[in-house]
């Protein structure tokens, strides 16, 4: 008896705090809706709830269990329809608040990652809908999309989307707009780039940011930064190691404590981003640098196609590709090698850093893609870099990259990809298809003896241009990954997921 | 295989394109050459005179069609563009008995194959005229063609054989045969396309998503033949630095194929969509204009992953069954090997070649590295070697199909293919 009174009045507890939250989470969701919130929600949510839930389950199962999933249904019926989210429907994410608090390891259901699905008119619909709350235009796809990637974006480069902007832009932060333009002007490419600009970007907008009243720092300004994520999401997709970071900020900025004063919050999560700029990507490299310097010995001939490109230095000492910084360092100290960069069509981002191996002395040799059979006998090891880690061992990375370690396996060269452990993300895929970026068709035009072939491409109704950014290369190309964590198999990368996982 | 390279050697910056050369020294002079050829008198019906220099513009268009300032040709026209010539030889030319015959067409051939060493289809249509001729001697002479297959089977097992002074006699009606023959050759010659194009049918279904690298004419005429009765698309990979995929691609999406145009970086990763590769020999000698490799990337939205092709075309069949086609095409067979999907290679018969695939730099040519790294590049340029290869080798394992004018064949059946063309003796010209 006095158990059932117990439990009814835990119940009764909870149903509060339920409905207290769905105030909120109706309350917050008008100014703006995203999917992102749930990660957000269970972190204020699972404070309260899990210490009132923890017993519940555990004591009388079967009453619990029904007023769970009534709980359960209600909450899920309040976020779907304050969700306005793009095909991401039937993963009951609520299982993950209650299941456990996250220090514990239970197998929770992997919510898939915003799944693109331009051809579904549903979706792009829902998605229309949530810009327009958000105040955030819609960028419009451009020219006839091969159907095999018509599930994906494919915007021009002429048409940025800041066009559609007013100056200034109440809604989306200057830092923002102009981090969104240099994304989809291709100025700042290559992830580690990106992430480091994003987070800097970030770092301007918490600075400039101020509490409104009656709102606490750690809901509001998670819900500040949802409108800026859309915006840069349309700019340009997000990578892989951009998607840590943001998650990393919004974990962050949730755990503050709402005592905290506002000008000490500010500064700890301005040291928290620092932090991890540090940590992720300053010293990751120096590490992989120093595991790599091991394998690179005297006389070898490297091939090396740089898969991410080198851009401007953000005030940070990240002035170049990973791997660019290994063969630098390499050849600091005294490593007698030679490089072979290879490059492709259209981005040719190889003629950069060949820019920057030659003007340090490293005798380098320069060919296209198409020639990599003809050079491959003449080279010892293949270094590739990494965009993203796939949680089934595949490495997504330039497109490109799987055609060199696929001709390497075919000479018997062995194949190391370097990448930090910030760029391995639970997403899996096997084919280039299913999540991929199109790039602006336009740029395989050419005019060579002063003709345009594909000059006139749009008109011609049964001609289609691909330009794809990404391709995945399937484990048993590759030979090693070097991390920051050591060396590792391909195959391993679930397991370092996993036991990130387990320190977060 | 490992291959020693010695980098600084090989910087292939004799290729220039501006650069004509007038005359090689090694080249033999030729034996028709008289002390008339310095006379001025033109209208004089000198069929000698006549047919030097037309044996001499031939080469000096041979050697500007390699550097590309000359007009450019496509492989099949070059091997009709032979043959006319070696018939006007066989008809023009002095001589009494079949060794003589040979004797001035296998200089003549040597300097042609000398002024342009990757066109090896020239080399290729003078071994066919030299069989010739000695088939017709030894049906002049009588012997039925059937001792001459036991022969030529015989003849692995004994050395020697016929040997030069058999063919001295002197047959009035040799001439005549030889001209004949040569003119079927001509006929076959122009059929190759058409013969080519019929089969198109049985290998290309509807729906199929068809990759291809290189513009070549064989797979252009192939692909639209197809396109007449059946839906299907094609991926074009453009083959950098030359483009040439651009090309075929306008022209195959006009004919009303669907047609996709990628980057050859991203061969692998549409490969997995693709039903079939057909490569063609593509008319390399000019790279600059035809070396495109255009991956026409079939827009399949049925996605069907069976019967995916891959057809190519190709400079020379090699004697082992192996290619030597546009770079890039190692690339592509090895990626349609991975994914286990047919390549089909479209290649007439006139591009079979007795050679053998080696080491050595004679295999490969460059052209000049402006193409891969401008000169806008500046300083750089003088630290960097650069490389721009014409050709790659694809080993026969990798091929599945060769279609040529007579039908479809193994690569394992190329080396008997060519003992019917080509006798053996003349493999070294």
């Amino acid at each position: 008896k006095e158990e059932k009174q117990r439990l009814r009045k835990e119940k009764k507890q909870q149903k509060k705090n339920k409905e207290k939250n769905d105030e909120k989470t109706s309350h917050e969701e008008q100014p703006a809706g995203s999917a992102s919130q749930p990660p957000a929600q269970p972190s204020p949510k699972a404070v309260p709830v899990p210490a009132s839930e923890a017993p519940a389950p555990a004591d009388k199962p079967a009453k619990s269990k029904a007023d769970l999933k009534a709980e359960r249904r209600a909450r899920q019926e309040a976020e779907r329809a304050s969700k306005g989210k793009k095909g991401d429907v039937g993963q009951p994410a609520p299982t993950g608040k209650l299941k456990a608090p996250p220090s514990e390891l239970q197998p929770v259901v992997k919510r898939l990652p915003e799944h693109v699905q331009v051809d579904n008119p549903e979706v792009v619909k829902k998605l229309a809908k949530k810009l327009e709350r958000q105040q955030i235009p819609l960028r419009s796809d451009y020219g006839y999309k091969v159907s095999l990637f018509s599930h994906l974006h494919q915007y021009s480069r002429k048409a940025p989307l800041t066009q559609q902007l007013g100056i200034p832009s109440t809604v989306i932060h200057p830092a923002i707009v102009r981090l969104g333009l240099q994304y989809s002007q291709g100025i700042v490419a290559g992830s580690n780039a990106r992430s480091v600009a994003l987070l800097h970007a970030f770092q301007q907008v918490i600075r400039d940011y101020t509490t409104p009243p009656n709102e606490e720092l750690s809901r509001d300004l998670v819900n500040k930064l949802k409108p800026y994520i859309s915006f840069l999401n349309q700019c340009r997709p997000l990578s892989a190691s951009m998607g840590n970071a943001i998650k990393y900020i919004k974990k962050e900025i949730s755990n503050i404590p709402s005592q905290c004063k506002e000008e000490e919050a500010k500064i700890k999560l301005l040291n928290c981003i620092e932090r991890y700029i540090n940590e992720k990507i300053v010293l990751a490299a120096k590490a992989i640098a120093k595991y790599s310097i091991e394998k690179i010995s005297d006389g070898d001939v490297i091939l090396f196609p740089p898969n991410c490109s080198f851009n401007v230095t953000i005030s940070t000492s990240i002035s170049s590709s990973l791997v660019n910084h290994i063969l630098c360092e390499a050849f600091e100290k005294k490593r007698k090698f030679r490089v072979i960069v290879v490059d492709s069509r259209p981005r040719l981002e190889g003629r950069e850093a060949l820019r920057r191996l030659v003007q340090k002395g490293i005798s380098c040799t320069y060919v296209l893609i198409s020639a990599v059979s003809y050079i491959l006998p003449e080279v010892s090891k293949v270094f590739l870099g990494a965009h993203a880690l796939l949680a089934n061992g595949y490495v997504m990375s330039r497109v490109g990259t799987s055609q060199i370690a696929l001709v390497a396996k075919a000479f018997n060269v062995p194949v190391l990809v370097c990448c930090e452990t910030y760029k391995f993300c639970e997403r899996v895929q096997t084919d280039s298809f299913v999540s991929n970026e199109l790039d602006d068709p336009d740029d395989l035009i050419v005019t060579r003896k002063g003709k345009t072939q594909l000059e006139h491409w749009q008109k011609v109704p049964s001609l289609g241009l691909l330009n794809l950014v990404y391709d995945v290369t399937p484990p048993d190309f590759v030979d090693l990954v070097i991390t920051d964590l050591g060396m590792i198999p391909c195959t391993s990368v679930p397991v370092v997921l996993r036991v990130k996982n387990v320190d977060q | 295989m490992r291959r020693r390279h010695n980098h600084p050697d090989v910087v292939p910056n004799h290729f220039h394109r501006q650069h004509t050369h007038t005359q090689t020294p090694s080249c033999p002079v030729s034996p028709l050459i008289s002390s008339r050829f310095y006379t001025t008198t033109m209208p004089a019906p000198d069929k000698e005179i006549d047919l030097t220099e037309r044996i001499e513009a031939f080469l000096s268009d041979l050697k500007r069609g390699g550097s590309g300032t000359g007009p450019l040709r496509g492989s099949a026209e070059m091997a009709r563009e032979t043959t006319a010539l070696l018939r006007r030889i066989a008809a023009q030319a002095r001589w009494s008995n079949a060794g003589d015959l040979m004797e001035i067409i296998r200089t003549e051939g040597r300097r042609m194959t000398a002024a342009q060493p990757s066109e090896t289809t020239v080399g290729n249509m003078i071994r066919r005229v030299l069989k010739i001729i000695r088939e017709e001697y030894a049906r002049s002479r009588g012997s039925s063609e059937e001792t001459d297959q036991q022969e030529s089977l015989h003849k692995l097992l004994t050395s020697g054989g016929l040997s030069e002074e058999n063919f001295r006699q002197h047959f009035a009606a040799l001439k005549a045969n030889v001209i004949e023959a040569i003119n079927e050759l001509l006929t076959e010659l122009e059929g190759t396309t058409d013969n080519i194009k019929m089969q198109a049918l049985e290998h290309i279904h509807s729906n199929e998503v068809i990759m291809t690298i290189g513009r070549s004419r064989t797979v252009e005429a192939f692909l639209k033949d197809a396109a007449r009765k059946r839906k299907f698309h094609v991926i074009v990979a453009e083959c950098a630095p030359f483009c040439q995929g651009h090309k075929m691609a306008t022209s195959l999406s006009e004919a009303g194929i669907e047609t996709t145009v990628i980057t050859d970086a991203a061969i692998f990763a549409v490969m997995s969509r693709v039903n079939k590769v057909f490569n063609a020999t593509g008319d390399l000698g000019n790279i600059q204009v035809e070396a495109c490799e255009l991956t026409c990337v079939g827009d399949l939205s049925g996605r069907l992953r069976s019967g995916f092709q891959v057809i190519i075309g190709t400079q020379t069949v090699l004697a082992n069954g192996g290619l030597r086609a546009v770079n890039g095409t190692h690339t592509l067979a090895l990626a349609a090997k991975h994914h286990s999907t047919p390549l089909i290679v479209c290649a007439p018969m006139f591009k079979l070649s007795p050679q053998f695939p080696n080491e050595e730099d004679t295999f490969h040519k460059f052209v000049s590295p402006h193409e891969v790294l401008p000169f806008t590049e500046g300083e750089i340029l003088s630290k960097v070697n650069v490389h721009c290869p014409v050709f790659d080798y694809v080993p026969p394992e990798l091929i599945t199909l060769f279609i040529s004018n007579i039908g479809g064949h193994a690569p394992s059946y190329i080396y008997r293919l060519m003992s019917e063309l080509y006798h053996p003796e003349d493999h070294e010209l």
